[in-house]
């Protein structure tokens, strides 16, 4: 971790005063480009375990629903690099959706805000380091859901 | 610039399906180099897109979304002709928008 904030900084001190400044606090989301996007949330995808995870996403106490939301995953991923992942839900008012991988580095995949009008589906690939649960919260009228499903690794994906 | 993305929007009985292919590198920041040294994290952190300048998506991406990020998703609406807009940023602050003409 001090190898990369000693590398950011290096391109800063690089870049220059006013502009390395902008480089590293890029980095740490509390400098926006373009705006009118709901600021990353950095502590639901810094987190490396699942309850911290689902506590930054507000997801405290999800409801285990395997039927209100159907969760494709591959049983057997050949490459961990690049997992195919749906994520639909039947519930009415669908606000949210997130994928998280319980055994990686960075447990939050992904989190997929949906207006009104766009329907409670979303395909994404994400990268498995090993064999482990892909889990699927789903938030609905205020309330959030969960279903899991293992899929097994047999080349992980994470770099490490 | 970055690269751009692949965007394929088409229109089918009142719902358009919008598929992207991002071109990014996707760093983890876990990976070492040849000589051990970690290459830092670089990784898209939000992706939005827009129809007629509403926003029908907002995605936000950690570092184990794969590399040259895939996303598919649907909405109410969508007229063959009318566009499709997707903007992404990263966290080097990086950023690229691309539009896709709606297909019937």
């Amino acid at each position: 971790m001090s190898n990369e904030i000693d590398l950011n900084r290096r391109k800063a001190l690089k870049a220059g005063g006013g502009m390395g400044l902008l480089a590293l606090f890029g980095g740490l989301s509390l400098l926006r480009p373009t705006d009118a996007l709901a600021e990353w949330n950095k502590a639901a995808f810094t987190s490396k375990a699942m309850d911290e995870a689902l506590t930054g996403l507000g997801a405290t106490a999800p409801e285990s629903n395997a039927t209100a939301i159907q969760l494709t995953v591959p049983e057997i991923a050949e490459n961990g690099s690049v997992v195919p992942v749906t994520v639909s839900s039947s519930l009415a008012n669908v606000e949210q959706i997130s994928i998280l991988v319980d055994k990686n580095p960075n447990v939050l995949a992904a989190s997929f805000t949906l207006p009104q009008g766009t329907e409670a589906l979303v395909t994404t690939r994400v990268k498995m380091g090993q064999t482990a649960n892909v889990v699927a919260i789903v938030k609905a009228d205020g309330k959030f859901y969960r279903t899991a499903k293992e899929v097994k690794v047999t080349a992980g994906g994470c770099g490490g | 610039m970055a690269n751009p993305m692949k965007i394929r929007a088409t229109a089918k009985e009142g719902v358009t399906e919008v598929k992207i292919l991002m071109q990014h590198d996707m760093e983890t920041g876990l990976r070492k180099e040849a000589d051990g040294t970690l290459v830092p994290a670089w990784f898209i952190t939000e992706v939005k897109a827009q129809y007629q300048g509403r926003t029908v998506m907002e995605a936000q991406f950690g570092q184990s979304v794969s590399k040259n990020p895939y996303l598919l998703f649907r909405f109410k609406g969508g007229t063959a002709g009318e566009k499709v807009s997707v903007s992404w940023v990263d966290n080097k602050g990086e950023s690229r928008t691309d539009e896709a003409t709606i297909a019937a």
